[in-house]
């Protein structure tokens, strides 16, 4: 790892001046961060943890309405009993990210930022048609996530929660990759008044996506059996060391029947 | 350079580091204590797991300074005295290893496992919680074995329980 600077902050305020120095970058939970800046794959001149930001951290269920602080961890999320009767789903996701290590430190901003085409949350999120609030603005879901690893952040845009409604129905379910458990494909489908929306990450070769055919005939039949007659196309879909377009293509509909079963 | 003070093994340490040292090599080479691995350094393997604020993680993915102000548990902070913590005793019992190199990581993931599952442990879910942790020597067999040992031994309240919760 070369030289860094490490500032903690005490506040966003504090952090998004400390991030607008030199080449600074925010560090969360650092599990995306840190093997970055050791295999050099990223040099930030400076880091601001932004972890032990109290104002950043839990998750809130009031009414309808679900609220998660950007620097909440995985574990925290998966283990909310308030969240696991509001919307299982979520918490469901957040219990299969990567190992229990992995999940005390890693945090759900830190995974909405950085916009792994493999990440779980940013599933969630385009399905939830959930709000990403930041600390200048707020930005729905369908135009945060701009493609592989980028998003609609600006410089210095710090992230401070996401928020999105209950929905009536909803499920997750993923093929991990099985050495790193990233999702090969996830599918996560929600049913709510407004409609469904199912959104695909893992098999996009531009990051996560909407998949309008499964919505559409879901829409009409909430069933496995509705997604059977779906014919997923490859177009689009990565080929790489784990699995061809096609093979992703077939796991599309495999994990979107699964995750409506799930939905029940 | 910054300050990095912290509680580990109940004894509080204070040293000034680079920034961009990561825990684990502050408590091997800084601090002297080399029963924590590094394996991979790639976040993979689970070998340089330790407690901090009573949660496992992979010391070898974290800066010293980030932990700076926390309480930091490593596989030395375990046994009282020549008394070996139960999970260590189970991992003997049970031949949970064979080189070794993965076992300190093994035993602080399972010691923070048992914990996190008060209600007690089957094998489905050790195997599962085993997910960051690789031991290229024993097949997993035996230290799944182990764990569900010791979960039991501590649960009903062999010594050394109090120490793990
Ligand atoms: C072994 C291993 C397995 C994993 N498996 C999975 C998996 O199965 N599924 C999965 O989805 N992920 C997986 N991950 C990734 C993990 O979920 C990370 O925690 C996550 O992607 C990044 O979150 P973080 O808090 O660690 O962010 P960091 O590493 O701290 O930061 C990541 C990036 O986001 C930026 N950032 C952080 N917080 C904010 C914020 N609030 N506002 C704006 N920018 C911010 C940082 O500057 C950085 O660029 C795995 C990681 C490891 C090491
Ligand atoms: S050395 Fe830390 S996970 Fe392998
Ligand atoms: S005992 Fe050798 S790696 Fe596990």
């Amino acid at each position: 790892m070369y030289q860094v600077n490490y500032h903690r902050a005490s506040s966003v305020e504090e952090a998004a001046k400390l991030a607008s120095q030199g080449d600074a970058r925010l560090l969360s939970g650092g599990m995306t961060l840190i093997p970055a800046m050791k295999t050099r794959l990223a040099a930030p001149s400076d880091v601001v943890d932004i972890a032990r930001i109290e104002a950043l951290k839990g998750v809130k269920v009031s009414g309808n309405t679900v609220t998660i602080g950007a620097a909440t961890t995985h574990h925290d999320v998966a283990g909310n009993a308030e969240l696991k009767s509001a919307v299982p789903a979520v918490a469901d996701l957040a219990s299969h990210i990567g190992d229990p290590h992995v999940r005390h430190r890693g945090t759900i901003g830190g995974s909405v930022a950085n916009n792994d085409p493999a990440a779980d949350y940013p599933a969630a999120l385009l399905a939830l048609g959930a709000t990403v609030v930041t600390n200048r603005r707020e930005i729905s879901a369908d135009d945060f996530f701009m493609g592989l690893f980028e998003t609609a952040l600006e410089d210095g845009e710090i992230v401070t929660s996401i928020r999105f409604e209950k929905p009536e129905k909803a499920a997750y379910q993923k093929f991990p990759n099985p050495a790193s458990r990233y999702a090969m494909t996830g599918v996560f489908v929600a049913k709510s008044k407004d409609g469904v929306r199912v959104a695909v990450t893992g098999a996009g070769d531009n990051g996560v996506f909407r998949a309008s055919e499964i919505e559409a005939a879901l829409t009409k039949d909430f069933s496995a059996a509705a997604v059977e007659g779906v014919s997923v196309s490859a177009d689009g879909l990565m080929s790489d060391i784990h699995a061809s377009a096609e093979y992703r293509a077939n796991l599309v509909k495999v994990m979107a029947k699964r995750a409506v079963a799930k939905a029940g | 350079m910054s300050n990095v003070s912290l509680v580990l093994n109940g004894r509080s340490v204070s040293a000034e580091v680079e920034d961009r040292t990561l825990l684990v090599h502050f408590i091997r080479e800084n601090q002297g204590l080399t029963g924590t691995h590094v394996g991979c350094d790639t976040s993979q393997c689970g070998a340089c797991v330790v407690h901090v604020d009573g949660k496992a993680v992979k010391s070898c993915s974290m800066l010293a300074v980030q932990a700076s102000g926390s309480e930091v548990v490593t596989i030395e902070g375990l046994s009282d005295g020549a008394d070996l913590h139960p999970v260590q005793a189970a991992f003997r019992e049970h031949h949970g290893l064979q080189c070794g190199f993965c076992t300190p990581g093994m035993i602080m993931a399972a010691t923070d496992m048992i914990r996190r599952h008060p209600e007690g442990l089957d094998e489905k879910t050790v195997r599962a919680e085993l997910e960051g942790n690789i031991c290229r020597c024993t097949g997993y067999h035996n230290i799944v074995k182990a764990i569900l040992a010791a979960s039991e031994a501590m649960a009903k309240g062999g010594k050394g329980a109090a120490k793990a919760a």
